[in-house]
């Protein structure tokens, strides 16, 4: 379980300034949580607490009971976090097997590895040796770290916005392989998403907007105001919303 | 082979030789002295008559043979310089595995130039993998200055894989080469430096015949305060692609500098450089430590790809 404590932080995010104002949030056990919100809203900002890429100025996160605030991004993916970024990064000589092989931290015979790429619709034959250079294209690189991710198999796996930078055929699979996720991963998946078809395979959904947690709460009760927009928003934006 | 122990760490490590039974042609460079030789039907090495060196003859067709030719320095106050001439006859495709491997444990020099020519004839394609190495606790100096001058028949292809990867203190490579029709040249070279070493790269191309082609790439990390320079000259004479790229991680206070000159005699003529020097970035160290790297292992991780 993790358990984030009046987190605050100012940050850079999208080119803004993201303020985070004391932020509580608990994600259980084997939960699918999905935070949305407007961009610049702190979503990111929060994901890279999570993983211990930003310092919170005050609050605490715990996982499982134990505060981990003053630990480490190693630290934390040794303890149970994964992080799959939103903009996945590119190394020069570095190929598919060797990062998937990093990221389970033992080795992987090569029938285990296929079978992750197949499952994201990438032919394991064609990328398996392939460099994690310039030379893949965004959505080919996507697929690589949402493998990584699985691989890694933790008890909080976070994804930062996974339809980002893919194309629609790409997207239909995602859906599913997070479908897959779900039943493969022992663990919770916190997943940042604009997106209605992840809002809609979620358990619960969290809204955060201008650094607030302006809604959180099962599926079935946030979303369909979510996606009544009529007004120009939907009724979780408190600046823009209808009220307003 | 009966050899000493210092002479069987340096053959292993820069020609994968271990001192075990060889099938193909060899020759073992030992202290400027032959320990070791072996032609076979079809490669011929000879010693050379009026300067130290051999030469080394690939009869024509000849294929899948891998020809060995290492040379260590196995102490201080050593300065060995040797001239190798290979003649790769028509349609031949063979491996030549040149490692060099300097060991200095005293407080003088310990130096190897060697300078090696290369004819190809039609046709032939020849892979060449050069592996350099320094160890040794000495003072001394360990130092290797090769010199390497191509020429290319008609249809030759010639692929030159070069590593430089620790303990070598200062490094002068001077390669030529002058390409005739459809010949291809391509060359991979990787060098890592670290503390006060000094490694430099001079690459002189001359595509003269219409259809060649050369590609020059080197990938190199300078530690330390080491420094590197990359020099890379093309002059496309012909209708020709050229192409040439220095990759450079700096590290530390490392220096690296890249000085490309293309020139294009030709209005058929395709030449491209292209260079990149830079720091490991920032967000390479935080995606392989949220894996579970450690800074120092990602670091390394990074590195070893690079240099793959």
């Amino acid at each position: 379980m993790l358990q984030l404590k009046h987190i605050s932080l100012t940050a850079p995010e999208d080119g803004k300034k993201v303020i985070l104002h004391d932020i509580d949030l608990t994600v259980g056990d084997n939960k699918f949580v999905v935070v949305t919100g407007p961009n610049g809203g702190g979503k990111s900002t929060l994901a890279k607490v999570i993983a211990g890429i930003m310092t919170p100025e005050s609050g605490q996160v715990l996982l499982d009971g134990t505060d981990i605030t003053g630990h480490n991004i190693t630290q934390r993916a040794n303890e149970g976090i994964t992080f799959a970024f939103q903009q996945p990064v590119r190394f020069k000589g570095i190929t598919v097997r060797d990062l998937i092989i990093t990221a389970a931290g033992r080795q992987l015979d090569e029938p285990e590895i296929c079978g992750y790429l197949h499952q994201v619709g990438l032919c394991p034959r064609d990328y398996i040796d392939r460099e994690v250079n310039q030379s893949l294209s965004g959505g080919e690189i996507k697929r690589i770290e949402i493998v990584m991710a699985m691989a890694r198999k933790t008890k909080l796996t976070i994804f930062d916005e996974p339809e980002a930078g893919i194309d629609l055929w790409s997207f239909t699979n995602l859906i599913d392989v997070f479908k897959q996720l779900r039943q493969q991963v022992s663990g919770s998946i916190l997943i940042i998403s604009h997106q209605e078809r992840i809002l809609e395979i979620a358990d619960e959904i969290v809204v955060l907007a201008d650094g607030h947690i302006t809604a959180h709460g099962p599926r079935e009760e946030i979303l369909p105001a979510l996606l009544d927009t009529e007004g120009g928003s939907c009724a979780y934006c408190p600046r823009t919303g209808r009220e307003a | 082979m009966n050899m000493n122990p210092i002479t069987q760490e340096l053959l292993g490590q820069v020609s994968d030789l271990f001192g075990g039974p060889i099938g193909g042609a060899y020759n073992i460079r030992e202290d400027g002295d032959c320990a070791g030789r072996q032609s076979t039907e079809h490669v011929k090495i000879e010693s050379k008559l009026t300067q130290p060196g051999i030469d080394i003859l690939v009869d024509p067709d000849t294929v899948g043979e891998t020809i060995y030719i290492p040379a260590v320095v196995t102490h201080t106050g050593v300065n060995d310089l040797v001239y190798n001439d290979f003649y790769i006859g028509e349609g031949a495709d063979v491996t030549i595995v040149a490692g060099c491997g300097v060991h200095n444990d005293g407080g003088s020099e310990a130096r190897h130039n060697g300078v090696h020519r290369f004819f190809l004839q039609k046709g032939a394609r020849v892979l060449y993998i050069e592996k350099h190495l320094g160890i040794g606790d000495g003072s001394g100096k360990r130092v290797i200055d090769p010199k390497t001058y191509i020429e290319m028949a008609e249809d030759s292809y010639m692929e030159m894989d070069t590593t430089q990867i620790k303990g070598v203190d200062s490094t002068k490579r001077e390669s030529t080469a002058v390409l005739g029709k459809n010949a291809k040249l391509v060359i991979k070279e990787k060098i890592m430096t670290h503390g006060d070493q000094y490694a430099e790269t001079n690459f002189v191309v001359d595509l003269n015949g219409e259809g060649s082609g050369a590609d020059l790439v080197s990938r190199s990390v300078a530690k330390g305060t080491s420094r590197q320079l990359f020099r890379s000259r093309i002059n496309g004479n012909a209708a020709c692609n050229g192409h040439s790229a220095c990759d450079a991680i700096i590290m530390d206070n490392g220096v690296v500098s890249a000085i490309p000159e293309l020139t294009a005699n030709h209005v058929d003529a395709a030449l491209i450089h292209e260079a990149a020097i830079g720091k490991i970035a920032g967000e390479q160290m935080t995606k392989l430590m949220t894996l579970g790297l450690t800074e120092q292992q990602a670091e390394e991780k990074i590195i070893e790809g690079f240099l793959k």
